[in-house]
């Protein structure tokens, strides 16, 4: 983060403003990616004059960065009308798309509007690869011809590469495609659970040997060491911080108007069909709790090696069961990174220990036949 | 000396944070603060004003300075801020020539 945005947003922080916003215009997609975390299905979304409303109050309350993401955002007939009314209200405007949808008259009217950038979700350079992923033969070529009319139009154009077992190796081969294009790459490696919290698209994610082959890749990482380095202590400074933005400075909107406090967040704190946006920001008793919790107040991970490095997401531990203790994901992470297991994972073995004692004892107290 | 207008630039995004503005650049999203008085600038640069007028009714009635010297000043500001195309100069008034062309919040 660049110094100036860093004070940007310890300013907004101290104001309570949320400073950025993702609004997904629809979960409806055109492509039926195999992670996806999302029902497809219409169940109401927001109208044309709801959102535009909402886009008001969002600027009204200070809102700055808007993502506009989805399900596909061109699914929506009114996305230029809504992306208009947007850049009138002068939001800094993210887009994410799988760009299947973009053509000339498109990538030139995203020009004239000025967003800020598009990030378009690629898998692998192979057409095999990326559109078994997808579901949708050809994806692949349709999005890699959008992202030409983007930069075509001077657009800053992001591929972002999700890691799954099944692309696993073909990360080095997406990166050289984006230096070709001429765009910026970057590479997550978690997969979300489902909205309703199913655990399956989790399984398509990369396991630990695949992890520690991303962490030692210096090209990815930078100074592998010191990537991988065992975290000193965590100072009281770090111990008194946010676990991140997430209800802070940021939230997300769903396209049935419910408020979160991110995208990988499914708390809910308040609908906009139902109330001012600025309120549910404010006063939502679910926000203010998220909002109020330090990294002191972490269950299990106060006492872990990893805390002060931890990329722990509190979303996914709260998909998890409590947004004040592990996420699993992370502590895999972690142990990849460093080798050293997490307090979570040293918590489980034990409780497995445990578990294996409670089922024998009853069997050895058995009579002798 | 002859009139200079000023307009925001609708390529830029902009938002005000405790009465501070935000700007991000439309030419290579570098972010910007601009202090209070740029803020004023940037609020009342509507193309129809002029810059003379935006600092004797804007500038001068707020802030302790001197007229001439806050012209000067504001001159200087504005042309530094034209260099980085957040705001668009000119002898003439300036027509919004972009529909989406944004009301700063
Ligand atoms: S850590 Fe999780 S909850 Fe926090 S901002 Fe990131 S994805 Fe959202
Ligand atoms: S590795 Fe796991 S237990 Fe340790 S801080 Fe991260 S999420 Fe918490």
């Amino acid at each position: 983060m660049s110094s100036l945005l860093e004070e940007v947003s310890a300013k907004a922080l101290k104001l309570n403003i949320p400073l950025s916003v993702q609004l997904d215009l629809t979960y409806r997609c055109n492509e039926r990616c195999v992670h996806c975390y999302l029902d497809h299905d219409d169940h109401g979304e927001m109208t044309t004059t709801e959102i535009k409303h909402l886009l008001d109050e969002m600027a009204d309350a200070g809102v700055f960065i808007l993502t506009l993401s989805g399900g596909e955002i061109f699914l929506r007939k009114d996305f230029f009308e809504l992306l208009e009314h947007a850049r009138r209200l002068m939001f800094c405007v993210k887009l994410k798309t799988n760009a299947v949808l973009i053509r000339e008259r498109e990538a030139a009217r995203l020009r004239d509007l000025a967003v800020e950038s598009i990030q378009v979700s690629i898998y692998s350079h192979r057409p095999e690869v990326h559109d078994a992923i997808t579901l949708i033969p050809g994806s692949l070529q349709r999005s890699l011809n959008a992202i030409r009319f983007l930069k075509s139009q001077g657009l800053k154009v992001i591929i972002a590469n999700v890691l799954m077992t099944q692309n696993m190796q073909d990360y080095p081969g997406v990166r050289a495609l984006a230096e070709e294009l001429g765009v910026e790459c970057t590479l997550d490696p978690t997969v979300t659970p489902m909205m309703d919290g199913n655990r399956f698209t989790v399984n398509l994610g990369v396991d630990q040997s695949a992890l520690r082959q991303v962490f030692r890749d210096a090209s990815l990482v930078g100074d592998v060491n010191e990537f991988c380095a065992i975290p000193a202590k965590p100072s009281e400074n770090e111990l008194e911080s946010t676990p991140c933005s997430a209800g802070h400075t940021a939230c997300y909107v769903s396209p049935y108007g419910e408020v979160f406090p991110c995208v990988q967040f499914p708390l809910p704190t308040g609908n906009v069909r139902r109330q001012r946006f600025v309120d549910i920001w404010r006063y939502s008793i679910q926000m203010r709790e998220v909002r109020s919790i330090r990294v002191k107040d972490l269950t299990t991970c106060t006492s872990c090696t990893h805390v002060s490095s931890c990329t722990r997401c509190p979303g996914l531990a709260y998909m998890e069961g409590n947004m004040r203790g592990p996420s699993s994901q992370d502590c895999e992470k972690s142990f990849a990174r460093t080798g050293v297991p997490s307090a979570n994972m040293l918590e489980k073995k034990r409780a497995g220990i445990n578990l294996v004692q409670i089922r024998v004892l009853p069997n050895m107290a058995r009579p002798a036949a | 000396m002859s009139s200079l207008y000023l307009a925001r630039n609708p390529r830029v995004a902009a938002r005000s944070l405790d009465g501070e503005m935000m700007i991000m650049s439309g030419r290579d999203s570098t972010l910007f603060t601009l202090n209070k008085t740029a803020t004023v600038l940037w609020q009342f640069a509507d193309g129809a004003t002029p810059l003379d007028q935006i600092v004797e009714r804007r500038i001068c009635s707020r802030f302790d300075v001197e007229p001439a010297e806050a012209l000067q000043d504001a001159e200087t500001l504005a042309r530094e801020l034209a260099s980085r195309e957040i705001l668009q100069l000119s002898e003439e008034p300036i027509l919004p020539r972009n529909p989406v062309a944004g009301e700063p919040r």
